[in-house]
This record gives structure tokens, C-alpha cells and sequence, in this order.
């Protein structure tokens, strides 16, 4: 059974969107980088997000997590951000009673996309 | 094989293949990226057939229940007819029923049209001016309560469409629209959820709409409607929608005033204000937001932070012609 499959799949992803998404935006550290932003499109962003951390269907390259993040980063966004989004996706799992075994590999997934996400 | 036809063309859908990968495979410029259901980005439309539940998972009700579908996602077990969702809308004559003042700067027009059109209350038209002119206008009417289609039209500084409107159009004339579309209406999915509508100025009109709609499907969790305006003179069918409130005691209706003193019966500050403070958990709520772009847009934010789910928050798309200030 795959990460994703043991996860909860797509119902998983549609439970965690929201939880997620509204951690984020309380999250003093990141939201600035949130806000000014069409919700409906960022909450779309989200899941892709999530389903690619979950071990899920999904395309996303390097390019385009360069691409997609190059405005932020030059805002200012740095690895302590990174870090925060990183524990907001711990918590969220959490909070839906996601064994801690699988939350280290969905970390581990996100990881990979760290030096893309801040153009390094 | 299943065939899939789109504008005047028919694809043949092979077992197994998905609508974006017949369609694109026959030249048709279908938007996509994730190719997993999840983006969102090859939303199209089913104008006739059915489409497997598969293909509108994770969908809002609102898109599922007017025939949206994800492309990537459908692989059809039945013929299928599909369409783009920003595909140019049928437009169609109508004749002008009758104009009535709802305060000093907003109309109600009721508008018959020359052909049945299936719509939604909270859904807008499409007023032409001209060929070259025209406005998005929400519908406050009812199909199953109105005989007539219902739009309110605010006269706006300097506006082309809403300065015809008020000073050129007369009860009887012809004039074009074009078919109703918008998301921003009431599902009976769950009638026992409550439902919090927010609007300013002309912004009811969609919310009159969706309100009588869903009382009259039976939707028995509570209903708050907060109106607002600059002064107590700018609110228009306070006695319809307090008279509503006698007959259904789970329906409330708030009158906001944002400026000045609030006299008895109105609340002071904004719709968003009064309902942020009467409601600071908003919990399984269902949210409308319609008029000023402004109260839209925070509202949406404080709505869900306020932990309404994002696919239960639901806003006029587009924002009136006349900016910001204009829009107050």
C-alpha cells in the first residue's frame, strides 16, 4: 500500500486542505506571504501540495516550484519559513490522528522540495 | 468507444481514456496542468449526459450541480456533451417587465425572457447596453416564487449601463442578455446547516434571492442576513425581508448603518462587523458574500479563519463596474 494509499488518499487531502490552510494564515511567522492572494486559487495550490507531500498523483517539476516561489523569495522567503510550513503539515496530520510514522515520511516528501521552493 | 462532442465536432473516447486526452489528442485547446484531479485548471461543462462521480470529486456542490467536471478526470461510460466554462453564453431577447425605485439610487428592473432560462437564484445575467456595452447584474428573483427575472441595478457615477438603466429604459422595451451562470447560490444539500449572508447596496440582490430559495426549499438550520449601507436610507425591502422574519422564526434579518449614529432597529459599522461579532465561530456555517469587493474579500478571509470550510464560502465573482469607492 502506497504513503498515499495508507494516508487516506483524496479524502485525506480534502479533510487536511482546510486545517492546513487555516493554520497557515494564523501563522504570524508566514502568513504575510499568504495574504493579498485570490483564496480560492491558493487553496487549490494547497492541495496540489498536499497530494504531492501525501505521495500522491501529481506532476509538479523543480521549474515549477522555482517558478512558483521566485516572487517570495525575494521577499525574503528563507528556511525558517520553509521550517514553519514544514511543523504546520506535522500539526495538521496530527490533528487528524495520522500515525507519526507516516507524518516523518510526508516531512521527508516536502523536504525534497526545499532548495527548489527557496531557489537554491 | 464513447463519443464525446464538443461545439460542432465528435471525438471517439477510447476505454479507459479521459476527456482532456481525447479532446487534446483532436486539436481542441483544453487549459490543464496536474492532470490529477486536483488543480482544477480543465474545469469544463456537461451540457448533455451524465458524468461519472469520479470526474467532479472534490468539486464544489455548486459547480457539481450545474454539470462542471474535471476533464482529466472523466472517463465516460456514455456519450457526452461538453463545453468550455468560459465558452461565449447564449444571448437572448427580453422584454423590459417594469422599473421600480428601491431607494434613491437603486432600481429594481424585472426582465421576461424570450425563452425558458434555467437559473438559480444569487446566479447573474448579462444586461447588453449595445453590442459593445454591458454589465453583470445578480438575480434576486426566485424561479419557483417569481414570474420574472429580478435584477437591481445602482445608478453609478458616470456609469454607461446603470445611467441607461435609470435614465433611458422604460417598461416594454426589448433589450439582449445573456444566459445566467455564477456559483454563489443555495444547495439543498443540507438543510439543517446555517447559513450567514452579508451583503452592501445593491449586494442584496443576490442574497434576497438566495434567502427566499432556501426557506422555500425547507432549509431548516438558521438563516443571518446582515444588509449594510453608509446610512439607514441606502437598505431597501427592509418590510419584505422583516415580514420574512415574522413568518420564519430560524430566518434574521440585520440592518447595518456604517456611518453616522445607528438609530433604534440598525446596528453600527459593517455587515461584517455585526456578523464577525454575533457569530465569532462559523463552524460547518455556510457563507454568502455580495457587494463591496472589500467586504468580500476580508469577509472571505474572516469567514474561514473563523473556521467556515472553503468550499462552503461562496462570493459575487465579479466586481460592479464604477471601483471601489463607487461600489460602497
Amino acid at each position: 500500500m502506497s504513503l498515499y494509499e495508507q494516508i487516506g488518499g483524496d479524502a485525506a487531502v480534502n479533510a487536511a486542505v482546510d486545517i492546513f490552510y487555516r493554520k497557515v494564515l494564523r501563522d504570524d511567522r508566514i502568513n504575510r506571504f499568504f495574504t493579498g492572494v485570490d483564496m480560492e486559487r491558493q487553496a487549490a495550490k494547497q492541495k496540489a501540495f498536499l497530494t504531492m507531500a501525501f505521495g500522491g498523483p501529481n506532476n509538479y517539476s523543480g521549474l515549477d516550484m522555482r517558478r512558483g516561489h521566485a516572487h517570495l523569495v525575494a521577499q525574503g522567503l528563507n528556511d525558517s519559513h520553509f521550517d514553519a510550513v514544514v511543523e504546520n503539515l506535522g500539526a495538521t496530520l496530527k490533528e487528524l490522528n495520522v500515525p507519526d510514522s507516516l507524518i516523518a515520511q510526508v516531512a521527508a516528501i516536502a523536504e525534497t522540495t526545499r532548495n527548489d521552493v527557496l531557489g537554491k | 468507444m464513447t463519443a464525446i462532442r464538443y461545439q460542432d465536432r465528435t471525438f471517439d473516447c477510447a476505454p479507459g481514456q479521459t476527456v482532456l486526452d481525447c479532446l487534446t489528442a483532436g486539436g481542441v485547446a483544453v487549459p490543464s496542468s496536474c492532470r490529477a484531479g486536483v488543480c482544477q485548471s480543465c474545469l469544463m461543462r456537461a451540457e448533455e449526459g451524465e458524468v461519472p462521480a469520479a470526474a467532479q470529486a472534490g468539486l464544489k456542490p455548486t459547480l457539481a450541480a450545474q454539470g462542471y467536471f474535471l476533464a482529466c478526470s472523466c472517463r465516460p461510460q456514455a456519450p457526452l456533451t461538453v463545453a468550455l466554462p468560459d465558452a461565449e453564453r447564449l444571448r437572448m431577447a427580453a422584454e423590459v417587465v417594469s422599473i421600480e425605485p428601491l431607494n434613491a439610487d437603486i432600481v429594481a428592473v424585472k426582465l421576461k425572457p424570450s425563452q425558458q432560462m434555467a437559473y438559480r437564484a444569487g446566479q447573474f445575467i448579462r444586461l447588453y447596453k449595445d453590442p459593445a456595452q454591458s454589465r453583470c447584474y445578480s438575480l434576486a428573483s426566485v424561479p419557483e416564487l417569481d414570474d420574472h427575472l429580478e435584477i437591481h441595478v445602482r445608478a453609478v457615477p458616470g456609469g454607461q449601463v446603470s445611467g441607461w438603466v435609470h435614465r433611458e429604459l422604460r417598461a416594454g422595451d426589448a433589450v439582449e442578455i445573456a444566459d445566467s451562470s455564477g456559483l454563489c447560490f443555495y444547495v439543498d444539500d443540507r438543510p439543517e446547516q446555517p447559513l450567514l449572508l452579508l451583503g452592501t447596496g445593491s449586494g442584496l440582490a443576490p442574497l434576497y434571492g438566495i434567502v427566499r430559495d432556501a426557506l422555500n426549499q425547507g432549509h431548516r438550520g438558521p438563516v443571518w442576513l446582515y444588509h449594510g449601507s453608509t446610512g439607514p436610507q441606502g437598505l431597501y425591502r427592509t418590510g419584505e425581508l422583516a415580514a420574512l422574519a415574522e413568518r420564519h422564526p430560524d430566518f434574521h434579518y440585520v440592518r447595518c448603518v456604517s456611518e453616522g449614529e445607528a438609530p433604534a432597529g440598525f446596528r453600527p459599522g459593517t455587515p461584517l462587523d455585526a456578523a464577525c461579532a454575533d457569530h465569532p465561530v462559523l463552524d460547518g456555517w455556510r457563507v454568502f458574500l455580495c457587494g463591496h469587493p472589500e467586504l468580500v474579500r476580508k469577509g472571505r478571509m474572516q469567514a474561514f479563519l473563523a473556521g467556515a470550510s472553503m468550499a462552503d464560502i461562496h462570493a459575487d465573482p465579479f466586481v460592479p463596474s464604477g471601483g471601489l469607492a463607487a461600489a460602497a
